[in-house]
């Protein structure tokens, strides 16, 4: 079966949820991911949305975190001040599960806006949401972006999240970071991707890691349930 | 006891020019149809609160009624831009559009500290961010007892707060069940109060989960069917997710966001 990059990062995504309890979800990629682990390596994996819905297990992909079938399929459903405060500000979830709009080399994230003045963005982007908690509160946060020199940039134009030693799962391989500097090094490459493309996907000078290893390629039962999962979306 | 009206009347009583205005509801339940009636009254200088401006808000920004926007995550769920704020955060279209950002978290809270009287609330939250640079309702404070340094955030207390609920009673009492965000500590938050209901039934039925305000803590109930769409009723109807994709388009630009608006 052949696959796509954007398959390989959401199969690599679900994989690392393997052996957690609970995920805390962001919209969008990380979503997707979260809900395909659930129907392949991680069927008790808790999934919770920042609309208070802890448990969810939506038969299809929401569009939104608040869409009607998460509340009608979770275990409980909060209220959006006792999520943050009771549920996440503790540090009792496993994970985080992010996206960003950029992101710079120590997993600063900006979802914020584009240009150098706050008060007159060249393009204004939604903003913080969830996601400056989410980042500071879960135990481990993993955040799942296509990497491109776009996203993956020098200096982040605005820190809306600090994601400090996150692990980054991409669309070319994964970066995880120096426990010294902490600062994000490439440590595994999917199947077909190379040192160089990562290298020039990438808006730093990136380091790469001694031994780099290799991303395992999906295998048919994933992305069959990767397939049905978007199909049905 | 809530007084029952019309969602006209309600609007003209409870909102006016000037005012700071919370239509709340997360994804689920947002009072759509509320935000409808401001427009055609033709508000004007409302600072708009609200943690996910969504449709809503993106309607009422570009019909020229907001003066500045309280909130955490401005974008269209699932979809992209909500076009007409970022036409006024841009190109201070039609208007110039000041902003007061938080994290959810810190917004929560901030309802949660007006809910309860006190002036402040206190979270973990903002850390090494740039969002404290940029917003001045966002300050470090010291925990008395641990020495922790913290961050404060000042109490939400809007004039009015407009939500939508599946029920009520004829005395007011109010039912909303399913996703309930922050609209309980809104409507405690705020001065005076305007929910609008699917319906309003004899008597209010026990449910598991549901939230319940009582009709003296509620200023008045206006029965508008459907006045959450195209979010949902949990119960009643479904997010209409195709109208949330066909408005990326309707407010991409200024002319056919107009037509939008003469129609309403």
């Amino acid at each position: 079966m052949r696959w796509t990059a954007d398959e390989m990062m959401t199969v690599a995504a679900a994989r690392a949820l393997v052996g957690r309890t609970s995920c805390f979800v962001g919209i969008g990629l990380p979503s997707t991911a979260a809900n395909l682990a659930k129907r392949t390596a991680c069927p008790d994996l808790a999934l919770i949305y920042e609309s208070g819905t802890i448990g969810a297990r939506p038969t299809r992909l929401p569009l939104s975190i608040g869409d009607g079938e998460l509340a009608e399929t979770a275990d409980a459903v909060v209220s959006v001040p006792e999520v943050f405060n009771y549920w996440l500000q503790p540090g009792r979830v496993d994970v985080g599960f992010l996206s960003a709009a950029q992101l710079d080399r120590y997993a600063r994230i900006n979802t914020t806006l584009i240009g150098p003045d706050y008060r007159h963005p060249k393009v204004r982007l939604p903003g913080a949401g969830g996601a400056p908690e989410i980042a500071a509160s879960c135990r481990e946060v993993i955040l799942v972006v296509r990497q491109n020199p776009r996203t993956f940039v020098d200096r982040v134009d605005f820190v809306t999240s600090v994601a400090a030693g996150a692990w980054v799962i991409t669309d070319l391989g994964e970066l995880a970071p120096d426990p010294d500097t902490g600062e994000l090094v490439l440590t595994r490459l999917h199947p077909g991707v190379c040192v160089p493309d990562a290298r020039a996907a990438t808006g730093w000078d990136l380091r790469v890691a001694a031994t780099v290893a290799r991303t395992e390629p999906p295998t048919g039962t994933e992305l069959s349930a990767l397939r049905e999962l978007l199909a049905a979306s | 006891m809530a007084e029952l009206v019309s969602l006209a009347d309600g609007i003209a009583t409870l909102v006016g020019d000037g005012d700071t205005v919370a239509l709340e509801g997360f994804t689920h339940l947002i009072p759509m149809a509320a935000g409808h009636e401001i427009i055609r009254q033709g508000r004007r200088d409302l600072t708009l609160v609200r943690m996910t401006p969504d449709l809503v808000y993106d309607q009422l920004i570009g019909a020229g009624c907001a003066r500045k926007l309280v909130f955490s995550w401005g974008g269209n769920p699932g979809v992209g831009s909500l076009h007409r704020l970022r036409d006024a955060v841009e190109h201070d279209w039609p208007r110039p559009l000041e902003l007061e950002e938080h994290s959810h978290a810190g917004m929560a809270n901030r309802y949660v500290a007006g809910a309860s009287g006190l002036p402040f609330a206190v979270l973990r939250g903002y850390r090494g961010t740039d969002l404290a640079k940029h917003t001045a309702t966002i300050a470090p404070v010291t925990c008395p007892f641990t020495g922790e340094v913290l961050t404060a955030v000042p109490a939400l207390r809007p004039d009015v707060a407009v939500i939508h609920a599946q029920r009520a009673d004829a005395r007011g009492n109010v039912q909303l069940w399913g996703i309930t965000g922050v609209q309980k500590e809104a409507v405690l938050a705020a001065r005076r109060s305007l929910v609008t209901v699917e319906e309003v039934v004899d008597r209010l039925d026990p449910r598991p989960g549901a939230t319940v305000l009582p009709g003296w803590v509620v200023t008045a109930v206006a029965v508008v069917p459907g006045g959450a769409r195209p979010s949902y009723a949990q119960g009643y109807y479904d997010r209409d997710n195709g109208y949330y994709r066909d408005w990326d388009s309707i407010s991409r630009d200024r002319a056919s966001f107009t037509a939008w608006l003469g129609e309403l």
